[in-house]
């Protein structure tokens, strides 16, 4: 990713850069000058968040707890604790909650200051998510909003907003799609979406499963 | 995956998709701003709870006061927040970044590193 990255960016070099382009690139030279960074230690960050960090690391715990009662009482217990033994990278789960979604209640995420998201196991967050937009809807008319972006929801079904706070990050725990009995928790993890552990997509059997990941 | 698609990927044409298909980040200063921030941090710089403070405190001000054509580009508050917490610790003055993207702004064209 990072190679691509490099080239795409030499690619276009003979263009004007954005001043913003411009004041990364002197800030990054200054913190190396004053041994502050080290060369590659922004090029290793990157190439982590790239490669070992992202939803599939949820996606993992959802269907872990699909199968195995146990561990979904002690995920939905105590998030951080229950996923230690994972060792995923990426951080921003040292409070982590999980919200179980029910026929009658469904959850979805937001951080309404900023951009707040558990990293380890969601990866980095898409950009709807950091948009003014999402963010002050979700929680004014999250019925409306949910229906705009694909989910309508019945209005018997409860629905409860989490908003990050500087400690807590959340993450949603979405139902198992009917006809999956019988799946390995791989070819279940392979069903889990970002978006269905933000709260802003069901899981449909029909749609989704036995689809090639 | 298409052979196209493959083969622009290969050559640089397009960026690789990123999580779910969708890209996080629209140009490579943004994700390298997002690098340097993670990596002051984990080198012990600041809490990400300070990166976080600074990052609101930017946000809250642009939607205090801006134009109504003015779109909301979320990496520009983070580059502003990254920038605000080095000068506040004392590890790089705004000044002496100002000169220095000054000065890379004036390269000719082409120039890179």
């Amino acid at each position: 990713m990072n190679d691509d990255q490099k080239h795409h960016d030499h690619d276009h070099d003979h263009e004007k850069k954005s001043p913003q382009a411009i004041r990364t690139e002197a800030l990054e030279s200054l913190l190396i000058e004053k041994g502050l960074l080290s060369e590659h230690a922004v090029d290793d960050v990157i190439a982590n968040y790239a490669q070992r960090v992202g939803p599939m690391n949820g996606a993992l715990l959802v269907a872990r707890a699909w199968t195995d009662a146990e561990f979904k009482q002690r995920l939905l217990s105590n998030a951080t604790q229950a996923i230690a033994e994972y060792d995923f990278q990426g951080g921003q789960v040292d409070h982590l909650v999980v919200v179980e979604n029910t026929p009658e209640r469904h959850n979805a995420v937001v951080c309404t200051l900023c951009s707040c998201y558990p990293w380890a196991v969601l990866g980095l967050p898409p950009k709807w998510y950091k948009d003014p937009a999402y963010r002050s809807r979700i929680v004014r008319e999250p019925r409306a909003l949910l229906a705009e972006m694909g989910l309508p929801l019945d209005k018997k079904i409860e629905i409860r907003v989490w908003d990050s706070s500087a400690e807590v990050r959340y993450m949603v725990l979405p139902m198992r799609p009917a006809h999956t009995e019988g799946m390995t928790q791989d070819e279940l993890a392979a069903l889990v979406s970002r978006d269905s552990m933000i709260g802003v997509e069901v899981l449909e059997a029909s749609s989704r499963a036995g689809q090639p990941s | 995956m298409t052979d196209e698609l493959e083969s622009m990927l290969l050559d640089g044409r397009v960026e690789p998709p990123k999580a779910n298909g969708e890209v996080i980040f629209d140009e490579p200063w943004q994700n390298r701003t997002f690098g340097m921030a993670r990596s002051l941090c984990e080198a012990g710089y600041y809490t990400w709870d300070e990166f976080r403070a600074c990052l609101i405190q930017q946000i809250e001000s642009w939607q205090a006061d801006h134009s109504e054509q003015e779109p909301y580009q979320y990496f520009d508050h983070f580059l502003a927040a990254l920038t605000d917490l080095m000068a506040l610790k004392g590890l790089c003055e705004t000044r002496e970044l100002d000169q220095r993207s000054r000065a890379f702004a004036d390269r000719p064209h082409g120039h890179d590193h």
